[in-house]
């Protein structure tokens, strides 16, 4: 009974996209663990619209999006459980078995096992004590997504007047929210000289609202003991260096930080897949296989997204991948390609391709490390190029999608380049 | 009159400058680095619309997330919120059920937009 096919670590849009396609492959013992009491993850509380562009060519708030999903999982009848929390996936020594040991009120601790696991435990925010805000530590800082949570879920009142540090998405989203709740929101302030969220969240969120966003501020000082009383801001200097002089008091009694999210890979840390520094997730390749064999890596945990519809497209591949190890068993060995970051590139997903198990289109993402206007993105092979694509603007906040033919990966040395060319 | 504006049909995030008349058409548009940003110049300032999500309490006091069917004009979206929260519902709901029917006069119907028990 604790033998499976596949399990699945996540019930958000990754895990139940990769479900799916590992269902539709031909895999019928599969078991998706949720911690959470819904299937669904964080779309629950993303109750603003702007998902499923490109998966159900409509815009959809979170919860629909999510909904669909859950029903196409009850249609195909994949088994979930919910309330439970998986404490460790461990590849057991002698076999390519993988156990992962569960607690929930129904079993209790018990260990299940697996050809096959896909990681899809998706992210958390950066908190507060990441940023290194000097001050006492009152009541009214939240991250941007607990205050979400508590609003939208939960149906708690924040506060009146709000500031708010980071221009992620989900502080865009938050500052309209709140507006919307009643609340002011007196500014949002970005360390860096350009936000990072979506240009249609700052015009939809901000401008609708007439909030202000303070690029290059940041918040130097936080007032009160118990409470939260007020926050300094200060601009900052080409070296993200506050300057003194240009401290200005806001006084406020709540603080939301939106400060980045970071992929939540404590199982796969302890159970011995590589991480990538740059992404905080998963080193993988093309089949979104992590370091430790049958164990796959999709979606937020992998590395942080923008877009939902990406998660469900990257995790069904991830989905699809797993299927294909579970039915075929081994895996080729042939030629393996490495994937480099060079100029204006801050990581690659995947960072290496095995040529014979990379389907017809291998998608390569990646995100820049700074803005860049009239530029080329370029792949070469030593001296050989072998993709050129011009680009109007690449910024750090939208993540780029390449797609790879199988004959330029045949044309490729063992290393390929992926990098920013200026005109 | 001139307005300015920031396109938003790509990542490109256009600095647009718009001359409007006293009849409130957009004469010029200036800035944009391709079609799509006098377009959007064109219909951001003459009819702005917005989708308008926000919750909806139930008696329970439990929030139920839900949207405007349609975009609704931006001035009217504070009548909608303030109409969205002088109601409270009975569970249970299905995602897409009427919430309440032509919000605020505009003609649009909010919708609820979770299945809550």
């Amino acid at each position: 009974m604790n033998d499976h096919s596949l399990i699945i670590i996540g019930g958000g849009p990754a895990g139940m996209a990769a479900a799916l396609a590992a269902k539709k492959a031909g895999i019928e013992d599969l078991l998706i663990l949720e911690r959470d009491s819904h299937l669904g993850g964080i779309l629950n509380q993303c109750i603003h619209n702007g998902f499923g562009l490109h998966t159900f060519k409509e815009e959809l708030t979170g919860p629909e999006y999510a909904e669909r999903y859950a029903n196409m999982v009850k249609q195909e009848q994949i088994p979930y459980e919910l309330d439970t929390m998986v404490l460790s996936v461990e590849k057991l020594k002698d076999s390519n078995k993988k156990a992962v040991t569960v607690i929930s009120s129904k079993r209790g601790v018990q260990t299940l096992y697996a050809e096959a696991v896909i990681l899809a435990m998706g992210c958390r925010e950066r908190p507060r004590g990441a940023l290194n805000i000097p001050g006492y530590r009152p009541q009214g800082v939240y991250t941007a997504g607990t205050a979400q949570k508590l609003i939208n879920l939960e149906g708690a009142k924040i506060g009146k007047e709000v500031v708010i540090l980071g221009s992620g998405d989900i502080g865009l989203i938050m500052a309209r929210r709140m507006t919307l709740e009643g609340a002011h929101v007196a500014a949002v302030a970005e360390l860096m000289p350009y936000s990072s969220g979506l240009k249609r969240n700052i015009v939809q969120c901000l401008d609708d609202y007439n909030i202000p966003l303070l690029l290059s501020h940041t918040v130097v000082d936080i007032k009160g003991k118990e409470k939260l009383e007020g926050v300094y801001i200060a601009k900052v200097d080409e070296k993200k260096q506050p300057i003194e002089e240009t401290k200005e008091y806001y006084p406020c009694d709540t603080l939301l930080l939106s400060c980045g999210l970071i992929p939540e890979n404590e199982l796969s840390l302890d159970g011995g897949v590589e991480i990538d520094p740059r992404t905080n997730g998963a080193y993988v390749d093309e089949s979104l296989e992590t370091s430790v064999e049958g164990v796959f890596s999709c979606g937020n945990v992998l590395h942080v997204h923008d877009l939902v519809d990406f998660v469900s497209e990257e995790s069904a591949r991830a989905g699809e991948s797993a299927a294909r190890y579970i039915l075929s068993g081994k895996r080729s060995q042939g030629k393996t390609i490495e994937v480099k970051t060079g100029y204006g590139v801050r990581y690659t997903v995947p960072c290496r391709i095995n040529v014979e198990n990379a389907g017809e289109l291998t998608h390569i993402r990646f995100r820049v490390s700074g803005v860049y206007k009239n530029v080329s993105i370029v792949i070469k092979s030593g001296d050989k190029e072998l993709l050129r694509k011009k680009s109007m603007i690449l910024v750090p906040s939208e993540m780029v999608d390449l797609l790879l033919k199988k004959s330029m990966l045949k044309e490729s040395g063992e290393e390929m380049t992926v990098f920013i060319e200026e005109a | 009159m001139i307005k300015e504006l920031t396109c938003i049909c790509c990542p490109m995030g256009c600095s647009l400058k718009t001359e409007v008349n006293e009849t409130g058409e957009v004469v010029s548009v200036t800035g944009n680095t391709c079609v799509r940003g006098e377009n959007y110049a064109k219909t951001e300032l003459t009819a702005s619309v917005r989708i308008v999500t926000t919750t909806v309490l139930a008696e329970s006091g439990k929030p139920v997330p839900v949207k405007t069917e349609e975009a609704v004009a931006k001035d009217k979206i504070s009548d909608v919120v303030k109409s969205i929260k002088s109601v409270k519902i009975k569970l249970p709901v299905k995602m897409g059920d009427v919430i309440i029917k032509n919000v605020s006069d505009t003609g649009v119907n909010v919708i609820s937009t979770r299945s809550v028990d």
